[in-house]
């Protein structure tokens, strides 16, 4: 079943034509790594997805549903696509536990009680019971990013974007951040990944998009992106990333 | 300290007035101030204008000239009468309502961009984040500026005197002129108003170590 569909993108931020025409398909329980170099694009990309940028051209279907079209009720939409930031953006003033709980409460009809169980299920996940009641600035980066997941976890998304996940993270806490994400992948969830971590998206992805100046340069399996890129942009990149 | 003593029960009198005033037209004040703070972030363009020339307004003007014109003003009109308790009330809440409105405006988009993205992200509409998320976080970095304009208004409040409310300042008023004692009058207003204001205070520090701190 096809869960995004991207036809003909185009994202302008004033003048500047930041995405030109991106067209592609995300099928259920794909785990699709975008990679690129900074400036490309590949944020707004993935912002796009659940209309967190304005779209300039084109549309995107989220599970058949346009979300271009300004009739969509756009929240509706949100529930069912979940976001995990490069900055985490924890709410501060909200506990562990109110963070993850919070969008529910308000927006789905199932009692409190499930939701608070639920949470704590999700917390279990990540590995960060203990931190139900701690509020996010006495967390490290590693364990505010694995809440923020658990935040948009709680929602039952169908679709998760990342957006540069492990990107501000001390490198010692990449890993924790990944391993749930690999779990995640594992167990079907379907995940757009704008991530520098190509070692993660070579093992991870089922498949790779390398976006530059507003286009999809190549997208293929990992061992074909990464073992045989067919453009000079993509070897060019490749050539200083890995 | 007999012309104290003596004088006290009016000047009492007159304090609760002035709290009277001060309490009601606070919360106007704050309740006009968050709405224009709203209109002025709305991406309603017309609403932006409203809002910004209210502010002008009040913020360009004196508040004795606003007093006047609406206890006056308004009143010559003959559209409707009001006393002057209510024009004192209307005038400190509107008044305070400007400035309060810049503050709130300066806190809430002082919140980070990315406190908006993830709650809209999770599917609250723009509503239930202002609620949820940005306002109890912009309310706690507001405290402080809050508390000093609310001080402001409170110590506006002795202006009232001058269209005839019975409040601190103009029982003080009385008292000089009666007694004929105006140092030592005076001199127990300014105590009066510093300890009700050094009290306002406390409280404030006391709401914000309660609250700001996490």
């Amino acid at each position: 079943m096809t869960m995004i569909r991207v036809e003909n993108l185009k994202k302008s931020f004033g003048p500047i034509e930041v995405l030109k025409d991106i067209s592609t398909v995300i099928e259920e329980k794909e785990v699709v790594c975008v990679i690129g170099p900074s400036g490309s694009g590949k944020s707004t990309f993935l912002r796009c997805m659940n209309r967190l940028e304005d779209i300039t051209g084109g549309h995107v279907y989220i599970e058949g549903t346009d979300i271009t079209d300004p009739k969509v009720d756009i929240n509706k939409v949100r529930q069912d696509v979940g976001m995990v930031f490069q900055q985490f953006n924890l709410f501060p003033h909200k506990s562990v536990l109110e963070n993850i709980t919070l969008a529910p409460m308000k927006l789905k009809k199932s009692d409190k009680k499930g939701i608070t169980e639920k949470a704590y299920a999700l917390l279990d996940k990540v590995g960060l019971r203990e931190k139900a009641n701690a509020y996010p600035g006495e967390l490290s980066g590693g364990q505010k990013q694995r809440v923020a997941i658990a935040r948009a976890l709680a929602m039952d998304p169908k679709i998760m974007l990342f957006d540069e996940p492990t990107s501000a993270l001390d490198p010692e806490m990449v890993g924790d951040v990944l391993d749930v994400m690999k779990q995640l992948a594992i167990e079907g969830m379907t995940m757009v990944i704008v991530t520098h971590e190509m070692g993660f998206a070579r093992e991870v992805g089922d498949r790779v998009m390398f976006i530059d100046g507003g286009f999809i340069v190549e997208e293929n399996i990992p061992a074909e992106l990464f073992g045989n890129p067919q453009h000079d942009r993509t070897k060019a990149f490749l050539s200083k990333v890995l | 300290m007999d012309t104290v003593i003596n004088a006290l029960p009016f000047l009492m009198d007159g304090l609760k007035v002035t709290l009277y005033i001060f309490v009601i037209a606070i919360i106007l004040g704050f309740i006009i101030g968050l709405i224009v703070a709203l209109f002025r972030l709305a991406p309603i363009k017309i609403l932006n204008w409203i809002a910004k020339i209210f502010v002008d307004a009040i913020r360009g003007t004196p508040f004795i000239v606003q007093l006047f014109f609406i206890y006056f003003g308004l009143n010559s009109l003959g559209f409707f009468s009001m006393d002057n308790t209510t024009a004192g009330i209307v005038t400190v809440a509107i008044n305070a309502g400007a400035y309060f409105s810049e503050i709130i405006r300066a806190g809430i988009q002082s919140i980070d961009k990315g406190q908006t993205e993830a709650a809209r992200s999770l599917g609250l509409n723009a509503t239930q984040n202002m609620r949820y998320i940005i306002l109890p976080q912009a309310f706690r970095r507001m405290l402080p500026t809050i508390t000093n304009q609310a001080i402001i208004s409170l110590k506006d409040t002795s202006l009232l005197s001058v269209i005839g409310i019975a409040d601190l300042t103009q029982e003080g008023r009385i008292q000089a002129s009666q007694t004929f004692e105006a140092f030592t009058i005076y001199l127990t207003l300014g105590v009066i108003y510093f300890i009700i204001i050094y009290l306002l205070s406390m409280l404030a520090s006391f709401v914000e170590r309660k609250f700001v701190l996490r």
